[in-house]
């Protein structure tokens, strides 16, 4: 599934500069060093966490795209940077778990 | 990172790889209030590397991979309302004092504080893997003063390194004693 077919599903997109990317796999985490270490490349990294550092974890890890759950925005100028930075960023209005469920229906 | 140790293990290293001669890691602890001060006296940094540290994205001219570790820390002090400070001073612009002083303020009552975690045991990687390179380490908390100087150590070890088994055993041991006896 790509990235950006989550849109027809709930998701909501803050911004898509690499929309076509491919999704494998998924990572759910908030600590940014561990999730640093841990998500493989191509997941979707699902988080609360809404900094310039998750743009750079993003891009370190090379993860699919982002996506915000519980409704967490992000501030215009991280938004120009994840553009800058091609780094997809999405949204849920749900739970991290909600989220997560929803997400292992789609990519499975 | 889990444990701020971990944190300050990782600004040390820097330290070194600047070409530090000294470098201090200095713990106090007064009013819920952490502060953390790594000291060196290694080639400093420009105004536009020390902007670099910070954001992981600043890229200067001569395009170099910028690591986590300072915005990780900034994320880890900022969490707790707490900040974090750079002040350097290159070796071009003082050949006498030049070097980096980075410090970071924690509120620990703050419910996202991030356990300080083995701190000792961060002391002994540096000094394990940079037997010649001199650490100051201090921790000043209520009722408990932690002190070890690798200088005064060397002074008194003569030849032998510092990285030595026995050597290495006596300074994990003698840092656990300070901690006990006056907690």
């Amino acid at each position: 599934m790509k990235v950006q077919d989550l849109l027809a599903h709930g998701f909501g997109a803050v911004t898509l500069p690499d929309g076509d990317r491919e999704i494998d796999g998924a990572y759910v985490g908030d600590l940014l060093s561990w999730v640093m270490g841990r998500a493989q490349m191509d997941n979707a990294w699902i988080t609360i966490m809404s900094n310039v550092n998750v743009i750079a974890v993003a891009s370190l890890a090379d993860t699919s795209c982002v996506i915000l759950a519980e409704g967490v925005t992000m501030s215009e100028d991280l938004i120009q940077t994840a553009q800058a930075k091609e780094i997809n960023v999405l949204t849920s209005e749900e739970p991290i778990f909600e989220t997560a469920v929803k997400l292992a229906g789609l990519i499975s | 990172m889990k444990e701020l140790s971990l944190n300050i293990l990782d600004v040390a290293e820097n330290s070194v790889k600047a070409g530090a001669t000294l470098t201090q890691i200095l713990l106090t602890q007064k009013d819920q209030v952490l502060t953390i001060e790594i000291v060196d006296d290694g080639c400093g940094m420009s105004e536009d590397v020390v902007r670099s540290v910070t954001d992981p994205f600043y890229t200067t001219r001569t395009t170099r991979k910028v690591g986590m570790g300072i915005p990780l820390l900034k994320l880890a002090c900022e969490q707790t309302d707490g900040h974090l400070t750079i002040e350097s001073t290159t070796q071009e612009a003082d050949p006498i004092n030049h070097g980096t002083h980075v410090t970071a303020t924690f509120n620990m009552d703050h419910i996202d504080f991030t356990p300080l975690g083995d701190v000792c045991a961060s002391v002994l990687t540096l000094i394990q893997g940079h037997p010649d390179t001199d650490f100051l380490f201090r921790h000043k908390k209520s009722g408990c003063d932690v002190k070890l100087d690798t200088r005064e150590l060397r002074e008194v070890l003569e030849d032998v390194p510092l990285n030595s088994y026995d050597v290495m055993e006596w300074i994990g041991e003698y840092l656990r004693e300070q901690y006990e006896a006056e907690s």
